[in-house]
């Protein structure tokens, strides 16, 4: 329905006519690209798997080879163990190799450690797959980049107007001074155990929390790969075993399910945080019982969608997981191109973790 | 505004009523006059200002965003005021300085003198100024929806704890304040003394009653007790006294602080006497000297203009059960029984027709009083009886406080509903419950077309103890038959389950639930482990309840 690309070059050999949809598009295993021969993110096991970050509803086990940055391919590991796939081959941010008919490079997305933005060229078209990304500064990962390209893949987590994620520091703040006021009481913060536990540490230690933060069993292992590389997170414990009463006036990490889980018997008298950017919203936090919301969130916000769409100098916006109307909506009063992408199989990382059972020991 | 705006913030997430409390508290002392003083009236709802309308703030927000992009926020956010805090885009840039948002007190007064046409603008500037959080708590104030779920007695007490004062000397002179209180918070911080009401025929904060649970009289000795019957009326408060020209100002109150003086005119004359007094009592219509039931009385309320007529065939009348004042003297803090003397003194030397004495009931012991309580007429109430709901029990030591303090005064009402139902589904409670289910919703047994089943007739979350939450909760993890999110299907077979005593305040028609019948303040009384499920309580006795109840019912709704 679309004039999606400028006319191509006819001389092409193999693939007269190219469009981005023939470099790239939709399938059930996820986004494939049948000129390189491989699929990004896919949700089912393929043969050539290339992957923005160590997600899992991203990075998921058993492809034949896969593609990805050191990290999230350590990560991946951490999880799945070492069998997750064939083979398996690091690539740098900034580094490009040629796959197929496709050259592929890799470029900080800002989402988590390790987190990439995959730019697929073929011809003079390219195609930029931004994973999930974030434009806002954060200590434990590479900033992100914007890479100018013609087809601009951009998620839509918290693509609404009504999401402004504000200032991550005046959150931690937000924190620190509920745990003045309740000395007696245990802060509980429930943060996905991958990338945003570690930030919300980061950001403590940023706002000058200095005494030892605690951790549940399911963060510790991802938390110490993240001190393996170089990341000053202070000192860190395990909060199993630790009397009850030693625990007051303490800040523990926890995924966030385990905060409304028995396992929160052990603390005296919790506060309840979660860090997330649906915590702009009242009904989320109510939901979810939490009473010391903490808006914190390792996606762009509206403004840094949109704000990232304008800088990319995209014609063609695909828009894929989550409020995709609102954004799509955005983009065509602009005068751009764009489409929802059904991809499916993707979620929000903060609505997906599980911490393993309900009364697992942790 | 901002600090207002993060203390409304935090307050709506915090379910604890001791942390509520630490958070105004701690606000109080960081806050300067005046803008603590509008909080304070803000969180009391004592400012008095013209709301806004929605449709004001539809307009608003209408001219500064697409409406394809906020009708999708707002199906989103689900709240008008929370989508336009969040959507309200950042002002351009001014040209010289960003203007300082706009304090609680800047709000307030402005508010007060605005005129209707000069408030979208006015609006718009400040929601220009504030961030997200500001523009929630300023739209929640000047559409006048805080529900934050803080009771205008949280935050007084809040107040003065403050200054380490009780509670109640603070709700004593409160009738007394205005907003900003100045003077009271000069006082709570120990720079002056405490203020004094001006008013010459003040309200005084009201005395109320906890229900008496049938666990409750074990630890009651009957000789501290006095018993009295309660009255099926109108709580009131008979004030009267002069004001600084030498002229004797008469006035009715209600339970709330309202001033009901005008519906009463009828009683006025007897009131009207040399030496300042106040009463509490109960409004009731007599007739030959006759209780009515409270069908009666209710014509006598919410009337615009009261009729000649009206008088003559529902005469008001008084009933007197407490002296809060007499002269210059405060008697609230002397001992219900000294007052109850006080009171049959005056009572008799009033010596008028139009209000009498709140007669006690003579028992030695419990099972005395619970058998005056089955049958009234012959212990006391005589042809009145039709009129008496229950007792009340006051300590004959207790001093009259404000509010609803533990074990000073009870409520034993005649009919405690009661049924046996089965738990059906468990929720997950809120802050410290936020790891037990513990919120239950129970059913009753019908015959529903295809066979017997059970029919959800309520919800109930409190009325057992600790360790019986720990028991239900156990019980309901290792029966949980599915899971939806924080709600657990529990078993509820005819042979397999809990059943639940389940008490409550009466039944009303509703079209809302499944079963038509809805319940006032269900509570769990007792778990029945021994009962079988089939055994529990079938709709039809719901039904039979219901059609006693619904006279009442819809009578009680016109009640002040």
């Amino acid at each position: 329905m679309y004039e999606l690309v400028p006319k191509t070059d006819l001389r092409s050999a193999y693939i007269p006519d190219m469009r981005a949809q023939d470099i790239l598009m939709p399938v059930a295993a996820g986004l494939c690209c049948r000129p390189g021969g491989f699929h990004i993110d896919p949700v089912r096991p393929v043969e050539r798997a290339v992957i923005t970050h160590g997600h899992s509803d991203h990075a998921r086990a058993g492809h034949g080879a896969v593609l990805a940055t050191q990290e999230t391919l350590d990560m991946m590991r951490l999880r799945y163990g070492d069998n997750f796939a064939r083979t398996t081959q690091a690539i740098a941010y900034g580094e490009e190799i040629r796959l197929g008919d496709v050259s592929v490079k890799f470029h900080p997305a800002g989402h988590v450690l390790g987190s990439a933005q995959i730019a697929v060229s073929c011809k003079d078209i390219r195609i930029v797959a931004s994973g999930d990304y974030k434009d806002a500064p954060d200590p434990t990962c590479a900033p992100f980049e914007v890479v100018p390209c013609d087809v601009f893949i951009t998620e839509a987590t918290f693509g609404l107007p009504v999401f402004h994620h504000g200032l991550a520091a005046d959150e931690a703040r937000k924190l620190l001074a509920s745990v003045a006021l309740f000395p007696e009481r245990a802060h509980l913060v429930g943060a996905y155990s991958l990338g945003k536990a570690q930030r919300v540490i980061a950001l403590l230690r940023a706002a000058g929390y200095d005494t030892p933060i605690y951790l549940h069993g399911a963060m510790e292992k991802i938390t110490h790969y993240y001190q393996s590389r170089g990341i000053d997170l202070g000192e860190l414990r395990s909060v199993k075993g630790v009397k009850k009463a030693d625990l007051a006036g303490t800040i523990t990490l926890a995924p966030p399910s385990a905060t409304s889980d028995i396992w929160t018997r052990r603390f005296p008298d919790p506060v309840t945080a979660f860090a997330s950017g649906w915590m702009r919203v009242r009904a989320r936090a109510r939901q979810r019982g939490v009473e010391l919301p903490l808006v914190i969130s390792d996606h762009a916000d509206w403004d840094g969608l949109t704000a990232t769409i304008d800088a990319t100098g995209a014609g063609e916006i695909w828009v894929t997981h989550g409020q995709e109307d609102a954004l799509v909506h955005w983009c065509t009063a602009k005068g751009l191109a764009a489409r929802p992408l059904d991809l499916v199989g993707y979620g929000d990382e903060d609505e997906a973790e599980a911490p393993g059972g309900e009364g697992a020991e942790a | 505004m901002n600090r207002f705006a993060e203390l409304l913030d935090r307050l709506a997430y915090e379910p604890g009523r001791n942390n509520k409390l630490r958070l105004i508290t701690n606000y109080f002392r960081a806050t300067e006059d005046p803008d603590r003083g509008y909080a304070l009236a803000a969180l009391t709802g004592a400012l008095s200002f013209k709301h806004a309308k929605p449709g004001l703030i539809r307009d608003l927000i209408a001219g500064r965003t697409d409406p394809v992009l906020f009708a999708l926020s707002y199906d989103y956010v689900g709240d008008l005021s929370e989508t336009v805090a969040l959507m309200w885009p950042k002002a351009s840039l001014p040209l010289h300085n960003n203007p300082p948002p706009p304090t609680l007190t800047e709000v307030v007064t402005t508010l007060r003198t605005l005129g209707k046409t000069e408030l979208p603008k006015q609006l718009a500037r400040w929601l220009d100024e504030l961030d997200e959080t500001g523009r929630w708590a300023l739209l929640k104030l000047v559409t006048g929806a805080m529900r934050i779920g803080i009771s205008a007695r949280l935050a007084k007490t809040a107040a003065a704890a403050l200054g380490d004062k009780d509670t109640h000397d603070l709700e004593l002179m409160w009738p007394g304040l205005a907003p900003p209180y100045l003077d009271l918070f000069a006082w709570l911080e120990g720079r002056a003394d405490k203020p004094v009401n001006r008013d010459p025929a003040p309200f005084r904060p009201v005395m109320l009653a906890h229900a008496i649970e049938d666990t409750d009289f074990a630890n009651l000795d009957a000789s501290d007790y006095i018993a009295e019957w309660k009255w099926d009326g109108i709580r009131a408060q008979a004030v009267s006294g002069r004001d600084q020209h030498g002229n004797t100002q008469v006035r009715l109150y209600s339970r709330s602080g309202e001033d009901i003086t005008g519906s009463f005119p009828d009683l006025l004359p007897s009131l009207r006497l040399q030496d300042p007094f106040a009463i509490d009592g109960e409004l009731l219509v007599l007739r030959d000297g006759r209780v009515q039931t409270f069908n009666v009385l209710q014509q006598r309320l919410n009337r615009k203009v009261v009729s000649p007529k009206l008088l003559k065939d529902y005469p008001i009348h008084l009933r007197a059960y407490d002296l809060l004042g007499e002269g210059d003297t405060d008697l609230r803090e002397l001992p219900f029984a000294e007052r109850r003397e006080r009171l049959e003194a005056f009572v008799s030397k009033l010596n008028d027709p139009r209000v009498d004495l709140s007669p006690t009931i003579a028992f030695d012991s419990w099972e005395t009083l619970r058998a005056a309580r089955a049958d009234p007429s012959p212990a006391g109430a005589g042809e009145d009886a039709e009129a008496v709901e229950g007792m009340m029990l006051k300590r004959r030591d207790a001093p009259y406080l404000p509010g609803r303090p533990k074990g000073q005064w009870w409520k034993w009402k005649r009919d405690p509903h009661i049924i046996d139902a089965v738990l059906m589904y468990a929720q997950r409670g809120h802050g410290k419950r936020s790891s037990y289910y513990s919120d239950y919703t129970f059913g009753v047994w019908t015959n529903g077309g295809d066979g017997e089943q059970l029919v959800p007739v309520g919800k109930a979350y409190f009325g057992f103890t600790d360790e019986e939450l720990v028991q239900i909760d156990r019980f309901v993890r290792r029966n949980t038959t599915e899971k939806f999110g924080p709600v657990r299907h529990v078993v509820h077979e005819p042979e397999q389950g809990l059943v639940l005593e389940v008490a409550f305040e009466g039944l009303a028609r509703s079209s809302r639930h499944k079963s038509g019948v809805a319940m006032r303040f269900p509570r769990i009384n007792r778990l029945r482990w021994d009962k079988p499920p089939r055994e529990a309580d079938r709709l039809e006795t719901l039904e039979r309840m219901l059609k006693a109840d619904s006279a009442k019912q819809a009578a009680a709704v016109e009640r002040y």
